[in-house]
């Protein structure tokens, strides 16, 4: 695998104008994704995980702000594009892929149009040309008679078939980077397993960096390299998802890993581990940890300042007062507390 | 299938019960098309007993939530009987059935009148029913809103101003204020987020101890439903093709679908890969099955057999298949 | 302010973690307090209400008191007015002003009840159609159809030549003409609510079919009915204004708007504020009754889901 870095962001803060005040949607994140790796970022709804890619992008709605330290794709500075080489930019060296492929394919053209279209729009090269791309794209994503499909409309395919072809419309101009917003939620359990093997499979062949981005912990666990996180606007942890799984080290990871029911790992009946709380509203001046109020290990210390993230080398990195072993003996000693 | 569990266990009648039930919509599928037959459900038969879960599953299109109105009695089944607590569910009228049955729904966003306070949200079956005064309704109500953890300042609050999990617990408040014995719930955690949902499962699971409630628990997230269920039915295009008690069906599934339904559970485990599931394409039209076992075009272990005859249904005690392999 | 302080314990089995949402009442509350059209619109139509209902206390005359010594008295901005007239006198000398107040009764009357009853009628058959759905359905699309198809203004013309100018006639007749554009909004609304959980939540109580509409449709479907009626209001009022100028509405003496102005028509040249008075009154109070209307429908818009 190729080390070279695809994108990379540091520091991007976004911030969206509500009616109530200032909303901290995203909150100093950094990442970058490399060459021909899947970086997935978790959080549950509200975390920031789908502003942050929208910012990456230069997607983000009207009344939205962002600021970032660096934003660089491929080397290339983002932040002093302008919209139109953004636009440019975006379908041709950043593809992106949503969760509802009905709503992203436009229903009164046919999908060879639509495949053809991305193609010619950047220059790459004239119809005949694009429809060999397009066929071969679609026999990659595994459908057989493409030539027939191509000439077919979105609402004649099935919802699996529907995302087999927005992954293929996507990779029509061979992107360095693929972000994928809960790409297989709106799919049956059934084509999500088919429907990831194959974005994973092309991903490598194509050697492009992915952003996956889901809600699903097994999703995140199968198909990642790399982990991140979010909760309330912050990355609250990131490490390669086997160190993640394993072993994770915020208290939310923790929490969010007992969640979810595993088959054959529990007995039937018994109870799931739980967050208490929600999710707090990220409007007005923030101040020390988000994730404090729904935390069993929160010290005095908790509110007063921002946490910083704590490295630990070789991209593992937490957002927490305590380490693992310190939280520890904060449950053993509740008088620490005071 | 009657006798499947309900007269093993001690001769008890079960408390939900459906013999050989189908549902056949007429569907046009054109201007000038004739109509068709669509059967959305056909010959199911199950039955639970008191206090127990069965987990119905399978994927979009497969007739579980067909099955879940029937169940409810807003949807009087073509052919077959469903009885509750012995009483066939269509010589009762459907103010007796809302006594029994009652639903939770999957999105909590639509499951609430936007424009009704939660305390009328939830009064509204004791209102429907006539059961008690303004003022004995208002306690019934702060009440189950105990019960089900919503914090009695909320009784005048409007839906918009709840969070997911909680309109989830105004759901399931409604829907247990009447004392049914059943809850009919149509994926219940699917719409709510991974934290959200332990505590409503969590919630589900003390409420059955607590008021020995039998769950008709539809899902497609078979994790979920390992969790909770008690007994399984697979569904398949309308078909129920496997049904046992859950910890068989988890351990050994026989039937290649539901086989492959369970490879396809994506555990947070990091050190496994993608499961490799050869299922083909999605689901086939519904309004032309294809011929012998609907199963066999994606079916991996398929024979000529399968696509010339349907499997016939092999009975067990406790469990039942429909696969030529196991006929 | 990022609140963060946990809830009281007594209740922290919930997920319990306070946002400041408003319930829509408040959130219509506040809506409606920061909009202009809304409350400059709301204002005049109060001003007309307050001054039709007290006009008998209010008027400085009887509105029917024919004085020929004080025919064509000039209004107050007139050098040679008194304010005994402000308004002046018309023909036949009675006080203008007095006509124009008892007017608003006329007017006001009959655009409020034709629009309430064309409403009544209208949101009942849409949703009946939007609920019921299939034959029903099918029978009341054909209602509004043939409707459609009649031409409204010369139906209500003939109709009220029929039947003549009574206030009474005049508010049935404009209520047929109102009915369609309630019945289609409300039943394709109704069909969007159909769907939802919360009324198949109610039918599997057990709940009547008119329990339903009533109590989970109709507050749904309310703020469009109420923004329909006060468009219907206004046009109720011109249309009203335009048969009585005919000739074919409001019978003399009755002071009507229209009337008014058609009465003074004869002196339009010499005596201007005979039809310039009640036009601008029309003109007024249909343009606040339109500008109210709409200041309902956006403080009413539906909230999103969050």
């Amino acid at each position: 695998m190729s080390q070279e870095i695809v994108l990379e962001v540091k520091d991007l803060s976004v911030d969206i104008n509500v009616p109530a005040g200032t909303l901290h949607a995203v909150s100093n994140l950094s990442l970058h994704v490399k060459k021909g790796e899947t970086l997935c970022i978790v959080g549950e709804s509200g975390c920031g995980k789908s502003i942050a890619s929208l910012a990456i992008m230069n997607l983000l709605p009207r009344r939205a702000s962002l600021t970032a330290k660096t934003l660089a794709l491929e080397g290339r500075d983002l932040l002093s594009l302008s919209e139109a080489e953004f636009s440019n930019l975006r379908g041709d060296r950043i593809g992106m892929i949503f969760q509802d492929p009905m709503t992203s394919l436009n229903p009164v053209f046919r999908i060879g149009n639509q495949l053809e279209e991305v193609y010619m729009e950047h220059g790459k090269g004239n119809r005949k040309e694009a429809r060999e791309r397009a066929e071969y794209l679609l026999e990659k994503v595994g459908i057989v008679a493409p030539k027939e499909r191509l000439s077919q409309y979105p609402h004649q395919l099935s919802g699996g078939l529907r995302q087999r072809m927005m992954i293929a419309m996507t990779l029509m101009c061979d992107p360095a980077l693929i972000i994928a917003d809960e790409p297989t939620t709106a799919l049956d359990v059934t084509m999500q397993a088919q429907t990831l093997n194959l974005l994973r499979s092309l991903q490598k062949e194509f050697n492009t960096g992915l952003i996956l981005i889901t809600h699903d912990l097994g999703v995140v666990a199968r198909m990642a390299d790399r982990v991140m996180v979010m909760y309330a606007g912050y990355a609250v942890e990131i490490g390669t998802a086997v160190e993640v799984f394993d072993n994770p080290n915020h208290p939310y990871t923790r929490g969010l890993i007992d969640c979810i029911p595993v088959p054959g790992r529990r007995k039937p009946g018994s109870k799931l581990g739980s967050i208490r709380g929600i999710v707090p509203a990220l409007v007005g001046d923030i101040k020390g940890c988000t994730f404090r109020n729904r935390c069993d290990f929160s010290i005095t210390q908790c509110a007063d300042e921002i946490v910083a993230l704590k490295e630990l080398g070789k991209g593992r990195a937490f957002r927490c007062i305590l380490t693992p072993e310190e939280r520890k003996t904060t449950l053993q000693n509740p008088g620490i507390t005071q | 299938m009657n006798q499947l569990n309900s007269q093993s266990n001690n001769g008890n009648i079960p408390a939900l019960e459906c013999r050989n039930v189908s549902q056949t919509f007429m569907i046009k599928s054109g201007i000038f098309a004739e109509k068709q037959p669509l059967k959305a459900v056909e010959g199911v038969n199950l039955s639970v007993n008191r206090g127990e879960v069965i987990a119905i599953v399978g994927e979009s299109g497969c007739g579980k939530t067909t099955l879940a109105k029937m169940l409810l009695g807003l949807l009087p089944p073509t052919t077959g009987e469903i009885l509750l607590d012995g009483i066939p569910i269509n010589s009762v009228s459907i103010l007796d059935i809302a006594r029994k049955v009652q639903p939770v729904f999957q999105d909590p966003y639509s499951s609430l009148n936007p424009r009704k306070t939660i305390k009328s949200i939830i009064s509204l079956p004791l209102k429907v029913h006539n059961i008690g005064t303004e003022i004995e309704q208002k306690n019934r109500v702060e009440e189950y809103m105990r019960l089900v953890g919503l914090p009695n300042r909320l009784i005048h609050s409007y839906p918009n101003q709840l969070s997911g999990g909680q309109r989830q617990r105004v759901a399931i408040a409604r829907a247990l204020i009447m004392e049914p014995k059943i809850i009919v719930c149509d994926e219940p955690t699917s719409a709510l987020d991974v934290s959200v949902q332990a505590h409503i499962l969590n919630l589900l699971q003390d409420l059955r101890k607590k008021l020995n409630l039998t769950y008709a628990f539809i899902s497609h997230d078979l994790a979920v439903v390992e969790h909770l269920a008690d007994w399984v039915a697979v569904m398949y295009l309308g078909r129920l093709i496997e049904f046992g008690k859950a910890t068989d069906v988890f351990r050994d599934p026989k039937h290649p679908y539901t086989q492959a339904l369970l490879e396809s559970v994506l555990t947070p485990d990091a050190s496994l890969g993608l499961p490799e599931i050869t299922l083909g394409r999605g689901l086939p039209n519904p309004l032309s099955p294809p011929s012998g076992c609907y199963f066999h075009p994606r079916c991996p272990k398929s024979s000529t057999e399968c696509s010339e005859k349907s499997p016939l249904l092999k009975k067990e005690k406790n469990y039942s298949i429909e696969c030529h392999l196991y006929n | 302010m990022l609140n963060l302080t946990t809830e009281n314990s007594e209740n922290n089995q919930a997920d319990e973690f306070e946002i400041a949402v408003p319930s829509p009442p408040e959130l219509m509350k506040r809506r409606a307090k920061s909009h202009l059209g809304f409350i400059l619109g709301g204002s005049v139509v109060l001003f007309a209400l307050i001054v039709a209902i007290f006009a008998p206390l209010l008027a400085p005359f009887d509105p029917y008191d024919q004085d020929l010594t004080r025919r064509l008295v000039q209004p107050i901005w007139h050098p040679t007015g008194t304010w005994k007239h402000p308004f002046g006198t018309d023909a036949l000398g009675r006080d203008y002003l007095s006509r124009i107040m008892f007017g608003s009764q006329v007017s006001l009357m009959i655009g409020f009840f034709a629009a309430i009853i064309s409403a009544v009628v209208g949101s009942t058959i849409g949703m009946m159609g939007g609920y019921f759905g299939g034959r029903t359905d099918n029978f009341i699309m054909y209602l509004i159809n043939v409707k459609l198809a009649l031409p409204g203004l010369l139906v209500a013309l003939s109709l009220v030549s029929v039947f003549g100018g009574s206030i009474v006639a005049l508010i049935i007749i404009l209520s047929f003409l109102f009915w369609d554009r309630y019945a289609v909004v409300t039943r394709s609304i109704t069909q969007q609510i159909r769907v939802n959980d919360y009324i198949t939540a109610a039918q599997a109580l057990g709940a009547s079919r008119t329990r339903i509409i009533l109590g989970e449709v109709l507050p749904n479907v309310m703020n469009q009915i109420i923004v329909i009626a006060s468009l219907e209001m206004a046009v109720a009022i011109i249309i009203e204004a335009a048969l009585s100028f005919l000739g074919l509405g409001i019978q003399p003496p009755t002071p009507s708007w229209g009337l008014l102005v058609s009465e003074g028509r004869s002196f339009m040249f010499f005596k201007p504020y005979l039809i310039v008075l009640p036009g601008v009154a029309i003109f007024f109070l249909v343009i606040s009754i339109n500008m109210m209307g709409d200041g309902i429908r956006d403080i009413t818009a539906p909230e999103g889901r969050n």
